[in-house]
């Protein structure tokens, strides 16, 4: 049966793709974000999984306003990068999972968690910046997974609340740990911390507001469903909203987990960036 | 239930909820923008801006705040920051450009402010 191993969160901000694109790792600006990662590296290179579910937003280019779904899982054989408008290089295609894409939406759907299912899928930085960083050279690492995206509505309100993205993950977990095939899988939850990026308020972080979140989302994370979907946004920033994937990704995990690193840094760009690595039990 | 009617959201200063009312507003304007995505939709728009809006059927209060590049009056005519964004990459501004426009600050001094929040 396939095992969800453990899950990673992490902000997948644009301006990260130049930093990589540039090599500028150990650039003063840059060191104390990408301190956050080689525990992360290790874990995978001894852990090696099959299968990488990114959770992630699209931001306008996978959907547009016309038709936008809630919960979208891609259910193709791979997923293409593509222009985003404003430079970042086009990373070639990361190969999917079909047969586990169909599984989880049939255990989804039956579960009464009615999703948009996509055979094509073009991904924006929200889904490979974090591949990027954890599998350096992605897609072209040698140890990169076949993965499966799935993107949650945080474009537009109405967006999910809190609690119904920890429930989603907790079908997800279902949907995964059913499918026959012994699969070692990883879970990511991409985007966040607080930043907002529009209005008068732009530049908007609230330390206070992530530490809550980082300190209750291994073991806590029920309190956070109440928060607010308005409440999120004021404390988290606009596009703090974000923090969803990382709820979604918890919900996958089941009860019990290890937190094996955890990295906070503001800024990067307009953002407090926020790493963290949780091992299944 | 947490459910609020479609256009109801608490005030938060400086921050637009962009909900249903907020997409209806903006349609032209991010359907315009989303489709900078391709390079042969930003050369068309860099080519002939007011034809290009034209096309898109953007009203006047959006084509003015374009002309005017004043991004606060492109959010206020329902422009929604994602797709925003691929037009401010036309006009060559960074997220933080974006920000200092918005805020009344320079590029510098938005980035000052970002700091200052560690």
């Amino acid at each position: 049966m396939a095992k969800i191993l453990g899950g990673i969160t992490t902000s997948h901000i644009p301006a990260v793709g130049n930093a990589i694109q540039h090599e500028l790792q150990d650039d003063p600006y840059w060191k104390p974000f990408f301190d956050g990662y080689p525990k992360v590296h290790q874990w995978i290179k001894d852990n090696k999984p099959d299968v990488v579910v990114n959770i992630y937003n699209d931001h306008g280019l996978g959907f547009f306003l016309n038709q936008m779904p809630t919960f979208a899982i891609g259910a193709a054989h791979e997923y293409k990068n593509e222009d985003e408008g404003w430079g970042l290089p086009e990373l070639d295609p990361f190969p999917g999972h079909p047969e586990l894409s169909w599984h989880i939406i049939e255990s989804m759907v039956a579960d009464e968690f009615d999703i948009t299912s996509c055979q094509e899928l073009p991904v924006d930085h929200g889904f490979v910046v974090p591949m990027q960083l954890f599998w350096p050279g992605a897609p072209h690492n040698p140890d990169m997974p076949r993965a499966i995206p799935i993107s949650a509505n945080t474009v537009q309100h109405p967006i999910p609340t809190l609690k119904r993205a920890l429930d989603f993950g907790k079908a997800l977990r279902k949907g995964i740990e059913s499918f026959p095939e012994d699969l070692k899988v990883v879970v990511l939850g991409t985007g966040g911390l607080s930043h907002q990026l529009d209005g008068e308020r732009a530049g908007f972080i609230n330390k206070e507001f992530d530490q809550h979140c980082l300190e209750n989302i291994a073991h806590n994370p029920e309190v956070l469903t109440k928060i607010t979907r308005m409440e999120l946004v004021e404390k988290a920033g606009a596009q703090g909203t974000e923090f969803l994937m990382w709820m979604m990704m918890r919900g996958a995990l089941g009860d019990n987990v290890t937190e094996l690193t955890r990295n906070y840094h503001i800024p990067i760009s307009n953002t407090a960036a926020g790493t963290l690595l949780l091992e299944c039990a | 239930m947490d459910q609020p009617s479609h256009d109801y959201h608490i005030e938060i200063p400086g921050t637009t909820i962009f909900d249903g009312k907020m997409a209806m507003k903006g349609y032209a304007l991010n359907k315009m923008c989303y489709a900078f995505n391709k390079a042969v939709n930003r050369d068309a728009f860099k080519a002939d801006e007011e034809g290009f809006m034209k096309e898109y059927g953007l009203n006047e209060q959006q084509k003015q705040a374009i002309r005017d590049r004043n991004i606060l009056a492109m959010i206020e005519a329902g422009g929604n920051i994602y797709y925003l964004a691929k037009l401010a990459g036309i006009f060559k501004l960074g997220v933080q450009d974006v920000g200092g426009l918005q805020t009344g600050r320079t590029t510098e001094e938005f980035q000052q402010h970002l700091l200052d929040q560690a």
